[in-house]
């Protein structure tokens, strides 16, 4: 048997399996709540979906999955260890799910490449040379690769996001947190992003995405979820949540994010 | 006018040739460049340790858990802002003789004690330049960097700090200049800098513009070189601006 039919054999059986569980989430800031009861169960290969009008907790969720907000209550298990317990090494789990932020938030003074580079080399994940190799062949696929020498402040909003995916998918993560990736884009550079994250979906990555874009929730994800107020309020299949609503409130937003 | 050129170049002689008198001068510029450049190292020195303590208690302690650690990290807060208070609050001039007089008394070693005293002096204007700095980094840059793996010190280091040597390279220039001309008091304290030699040699030879003339020329001519060699820096930092 070659290693490539052991490997495939591996991650077929692995797709399913759970990867991250959460239970009982709580956060507050000073006396607001955020998060009053939050249980989630990601599983390996999944396309989740957070969706909710704003304050709703569901940035505070997504923060609270790669512990960059500290919960103040519940338990969060990333591959089966508990990544709430005050010994685990959060610098070992959040290499492994790499998050996208609104902002980009592209170091400003390091190239491209060295924006795409930095992490993997510094962590001794790989050597400068298949850094730099896994860089280019990546952005090839988001055709940015003449960009490669480029600061972040040359290009566009569009741009800057896809290298800030291709920055995240160089650490060759198990999952990825998209925290509302279109928000402050134009509307003409929303697609190119869109059709980057809907390609990465096909490849079976793990996804976990806050985001207002209905159309890529229908497209993409096999799991909505809708928070309002602190709580999961509906969950389900695209069709199950988006179509056919079941709850007041999910209702009320759609009829008003769809208008 | 012949005979005004004439009294210049016997006044000149005077001050600076009679007696090798330009030694002084020399003497004092050393003192003066011995000084200032191990006071920035150490200022620089106390100012990262300060600053890097007082940043991140800011951006942290309301996160913090209850316990130990953060009694001790408050404690180190308090002790930061302390001595920020004391020597932003008291006269330099103050500050050395009380360093010479009272604390090194066994020392009779003047520059040594200068270089103590205005480096802790130094230290705590450039902390909170530093603070300023990093303060101004978009908190972003930080969860990006966390976000990644890497860890604080490693974002500290390669992302963070860059960033903010570059934001306030101008202040940190205008802090250094300001340090190179405050040396200038060390004669309060018997070290033979370059402003004590120039008014050595006024006492010596009853002639005032001469030597007073030739140090305020001798400190100007050091600070524009160092305001050269920071623009170069300046815009080998601005790399990264695409403009």
């Amino acid at each position: 048997m070659t290693e490539g039919k052991i490997d495939l054999q591996k991650r077929n059986s692995a797709i399913g399996e759970e990867l991250i569980r959460v239970e009982h989430l709580k956060k507050h800031f000073g006396k607001l709540e955020v998060l009053k009861d939050v249980n989630q169960v990601i599983r390996r290969g999944q396309k989740v979906v957070l969706l909710g009008p704003s304050g709703s907790g569901k940035t505070t969720f997504l923060r609270c999955l790669n512990l960059l907000e500290q919960p103040t209550g519940g338990k969060i298990w990333f591959e089966g260890n508990e990544i709430t317990a005050p010994d685990c090494d959060i610098d070992k789990v959040r290499a492994r799910m790499c998050m996208v932020f609104q902002q980009f938030n592209l170091f400003p003074h390091l190239s491209i490449r060295k924006n795409i580079t930095l992490a993997p080399v510094k962590l001794k994940l790989k050597s400068q040379a298949e850094a730099d190799a896994d860089a280019e062949r990546l952005l090839g696929r988001v055709g940015l690769l003449e960009k490669i020498d480029a600061y972040p402040r040359q290009l566009s909003g569009g741009q800057q996001q896809r290298i800030a995916i291709v920055r995240a998918l160089a650490m060759n993560p198990d999952v990825m947190l998209f925290d509302e990736p279109t928000s402050a884009l134009d509307p003409e550079m929303v697609g190119e992003v869109l059709s980057v994250m809907v390609e990465l979906a096909r490849e079976g990555m793990t996804m976990v995405v806050v985001t207002h874009e209905i159309g890529f929730a229908r497209e993409v994800a096999d799991h909505v979820v809708f928070m309002d107020d602190g709580y999961i309020v509906e969950e389900g299949t695209p069709d199950e949540v988006l179509r056919d609503p079941k709850q007041a409130r999910t209702q009320d937003f759609l009829r008003k994010v769809l208008k | 006018m012949d005979k005004w050129f004439q009294q210049m170049q016997a006044e000149f002689r005077l001050c600076f040739i009679d007696k090798d008198r330009w030694r002084l001068l020399l003497t004092g510029l050393g003192n003066t460049m011995v000084i200032s450049l191990f006071a920035v190292l150490i200022g620089i020195l106390i100012a990262v340790v300060v600053s890097l303590v007082r940043s991140r208690w800011d951006t942290t302690h309301e996160r913090m858990r209850p316990g130990p650690g953060k009694a001790i990290f408050a404690f180190f807060d308090r002790l930061c802002r302390l001595y920020i208070t004391v020597i932003r609050g008291t006269p330099t001039v103050i500050q050395l003789m009380i360093m010479y007089y009272v604390i090194f008394t066994s020392t009779k070693n003047g520059v040594l004690v200068a270089i103590v005293s205005f480096g802790i002096n130094s230290g705590a204007y450039v902390a909170e330049i530093i603070r300023g700095g990093i303060m101004s980094i978009e908190k972003g840059q930080m969860e990006a960097g966390r976000s990644l793996g890497l860890n604080y010190h490693q974002t500290m280091w390669y992302i963070i700090a860059p960033q903010v040597l570059k934001a306030i390279l101008p202040a940190l220039a205008n802090e250094f200049i300001v340090l190179l001309k405050e040396t200038s008091i060390s004669g309060y304290v018997a070290v033979m800098d370059l402003t004590y030699a120039g008014n050595r040699i006024r006492g010596a030879t009853y002639s005032a513009f001469m030597p007073l003339i030739a140090v305020a020329i001798i400190y100007l001519v050091v600070v524009v070189g160092l305001t050269k060699l920071v623009g170069r820096l300046e815009r080998r930092l601005r790399q990264s601006d695409g403009r």
